[in-house]
């Protein structure tokens, strides 16, 4: 039983350059199964599908793939289990390091830290996939379910992150990205896009997180200036989590109760989605809050879109312990706490001489949602700042194109 | 007695070739890893690891930290080609070159006649396509050692300086884990053999002199620059705090955290020639550090060791926190002082 079963020659490439013929490598839990998958992981050759029969499959160590064009596939996410909670070494559970990686149909539990995590991919295909952290929101979970950074040609389909003690979908530093249908719960941030261009999140469901849907964008490091993300069709619901995320991490200081927030970044779509049950605020638009001196960071949000979404109950039960957001919003509103929110805060040429019009907020028909925003200059000679005149930030939307991938 | 035959057979063959230490130049350029490492040839003797014609022992300045373990290093370069010095790199090694070295414990620290216990022996093979990297784990025995491509984990034990008894979960690392390591734009790299880091005294056996100028007598290295900043023995209390804090940092962390590192992502610049301070963490705040943060906020907080994120995950051992990520089971005590005599010295 625990011998791995080959299946040769199952099928022919045409392609000139590919290997004439890719295998599909069978594997069934074993009490070597970290030996078995990890040589596995090696000896792959391009095109080669590794098939994880059902069960459990216990690891003391992170496991690892750098190998491209190579499938790994499971029996299906509550069935093929790959069980770190042994784990001893190895700072994921799964990393990828390799271009046109597939991973389907298996679940990875209780890694000691990221759960799966992919570096400097040209395509990686994330398809029906959950990784979990069993006992519930912990601050000593791993902190990312899925963790692709530094790659292009991302898709995250049908998948679900229970538990990470930072974002249950993480993608960061990367480009060309597809998050949808998934399911992301019991997290501190459900799906988050970090520094990252060209994203599209549509059909997914983030509940229960502290946070449902993050666009953030952050200084010092090799890629930033976030901008092209899609945010629609999407229900940030119930996010009603308390913020169990370490310290020092940004999103350590976002309020329980968070629908979507938006932190810099430029070209911004938020559509169709359902924000509702979230205590906080449903929709907060933000400038990164902390000093730089990074010359290349621009830390106000440009050219946001906010229209066709609904908006259901919030700001019923406002985290004011966590970061400064909540408690900003509580004084600002008498406990009004707004649907939409938008900081105000801009560089001090535009205070005065104004915002150009192709980088201010723009909001569509949102339903009966109600908005608030500073004003800048009543707020610094002393003047009632608050502003929640919705219409005054109608304008016409102007939709961002659709992200592709090729062969998806 | 037919096998024995042959045996003595093939002995006067490789004898009248003239061949009989000399390193198998065809198994480092083959496809294929061999099985054993006897098949490389690099030593006379594997129990006692003394090595073959034209494999040359070696040391650097600052090593990196492999749970307390000992490293033996040797360099093979064949005959009639040179690596080519470039500056603030490591040598250009020509194809068929080889990068060896052994993991080890004294039996007793305090007594190294006693003998070693040999883990594994590493090599990186510089082949016509790139480097690549392997590592052979020895039989209890120490007559053998055997490719282990998924890696290795070995429960082992040693009497350290004090005389105390300590153990170790010692990981011989799988192929992909050499590559986290020794990855620069994704291609495999040695780290070590820089110029500035092999800029010192050996003992060889017909005396000492220094590592640069042997290799270049012997035709290993083109050239190397008669000035250059070098690194300094961290353990070495005559250098200044901050020389020998940066020289472990580069060494242990450098190569992953460096603009063109595996962990480049973070931000976090370690490696020797970096000199922005944010970059080297002051002030730093993590980025995607989950609860490797420690409940912490910078990288480094200046005057404040207990502060600071990078001595936490120096200190840690649990794997989702500890750094480096791998290749370390025991946190090192004495790394761990001088970082925070460095931090607190700020």
């Amino acid at each position: 039983m625990h011998k791995i079963y080959i299946k040769i020659i199952l099928f022919i490439f045409f392609v000139v350059g590919q290997s004439l013929f890719a295998l599909e490598i069978y594997l069934e839990p074993s009490l070597n199964s970290q030996e078995e998958l990890q040589e596995a992981l090696i000896v792959a050759k391009e095109g080669d599908t590794l098939k994880l029969a059902k069960g459990i499959y216990y690891f003391e160590d992170g496991l690892s793939l750098d190998v491209d064009n190579v499938t790994i596939e499971g029996e299906g996410m509550n069935d093929t289990i790959l069980n770190f909670s042994k784990q001893v070494s190895g700072a994921q559970g799964l990393l990828v390091t390799s271009n046109q990686v597939t991973l389907k149909e298996f679940s990875v539990e209780d890694a000691k830290g990221d759960a799966i995590k992919v570096i400097g991919a040209k395509g990686i295909y994330m398809i029906n996939v959950k990784a979990e952290w069993t006992g519930g929101p912990k601050s000593s979970n791993g902190a990312y379910g899925f963790y692709p950074v530094e790659s292009s040609d991302v898709l995250i389909d049908g998948c679900v992150a229970i538990g990470a003690s930072d974002a249950g979908i993480y993608v960061g530093q990367s480009s060309n990205i597809i998050v949808r249908n998934s399911i992301a719960q019991y997290n501190v941030a459900g799906i988050e896009i970090e520094n990252s261009f060209y994203a599209d999140v549509y059909d997914n469901l983030a509940s229960h997180n502290t946070a449902g849907i993050l666009v953030f964008d952050l200084p010092d490091l090799p890629q930033q200036g976030g901008h092209h993300v899609r945010v629609f069709r999407n229900k940030s619901v119930d996010n009603d989590t308390d913020n169990f995320a370490p310290e020092g991490n940004i999103v350590g200081e976002v309020p329980r109760g968070t629908g979507v927030i938006i932190q810099a970044n430029s070209d911004i779509e938020i559509f169709d989605n359902d924000i509702s049950g979230n205590g906080t605020v449903n929709l907060a638009i933000v400038t990164y809050g902390s000093d730089t001196e990074d010359e290349n960071y621009y830390p106000h949000p440009r050219s946001i879109q906010v229209h066709g979404n609904r908006f259901g109950k919030s700001g019923f039960d406002p985290d004011l312990e966590t970061g400064e957001l909540a408690a900003i919003l509580f004084e600002l509103s008498g406990g009004e706490i707004p649907d939409i929110f938008w900081d105000g805060v801009l560089p001090l040429s535009q205070i005065i001489f104004g915002q150009p019009d192709d980088e201010k907020i723009v909001l569509g028909d949102n339903g009966n949602a109600s908005f608030l925003t500073i004003n800048p200059i009543k707020y610094k000679i002393g003047l009632d700042p608050v502003n929640t005149d919705y219409d005054s930030f109608r304008g016409e939307i102007k939709p961002l194109k659709a992200v592709s991938i090729e062969g998806i | 007695m037919q096998g024995s035959r042959v045996f003595l057979a093939s002995l006067l063959l490789l004898g009248i070739c003239n061949q009989l230490y000399a390193v198998n130049n065809s198994v480092i350029l083959a496809e294929e890893f061999p099985l054993t490492l006897s098949e490389f040839a690099f030593f006379e003797d594997n129990k006692a690891q003394t090595p073959s014609e034209g494999v040359l022992p070696y040391e650097l300045i600052s090593t990196l930290f492999s749970d307390y373990s000992y490293k033996q290093r040797w360099v093979y370069v064949p005959e009639r080609r040179k690596a080519i010095y470039e500056e603030g790199k490591v040598f250009n090694f020509p194809v068929g070159s080889a990068l060896i070295k052994t993991f080890y414990y004294p039996l007793d620290e305090r007594k190294q006649e006693k003998g070693m216990n040999l883990m594994e022996t590493r090599v990186l093979l510089r082949k016509e396509s790139g480097w690549e990297a392997v590592s052979y784990a020895w039989n209890n025995e120490q007559t053998e050692a055997k490719v282990k491509i998924a890696g290795k984990t070995i429960n082992t034990s040693w009497i350290d300086q004090s005389g105390k008894k300590r153990t170790v979960r010692y990981r011989v690392p799988n192929k992909n884990q050499c590559k986290e390591c020794h990855a620069t734009n994704d291609a495999i790299t040695p780290i070590g053999p820089k110029a500035r880091n092999l800029n010192k005294i050996y003992h060889y056996e017909d005396g000492p002199v220094n590592q640069l100028t042997k290799w270049l007598k012997q035709e290993i290295i083109n050239h190397y620059p008669q000035k250059m900043v070098s690194p300094v023995d961290w353990q070495d209390g005559s250098y200044s705090l901050d020389d020998r804090a940066r020289s472990y940092l580069d060494i242990n962390c450098g190569h992953c955290h460096a603009p063109t590192g595996a962990a480049n992502s973070t931000g976090l610049y370690l490696n020797f020639s970096e000199s922005r301070k944010k970059q080297l963490g002051f002030y730093k705040k993590p980025v995607a550090t989950g609860r490797g943060s420690g409940d912490l906020k910078y990288s480094i907080v200046p005057g404040k060791p207990e502060e600071s994120i990078l001595l936490h995950r120096m200190i840690s051992t649990d794997p989702g926190v500890m750094m480096p990520e791998s290749g370390r089971a025991l946190s090192h005590s004495e790394a761990i002082d001088l970082i925070g005599s460095w931090i607190s010295s700020m």
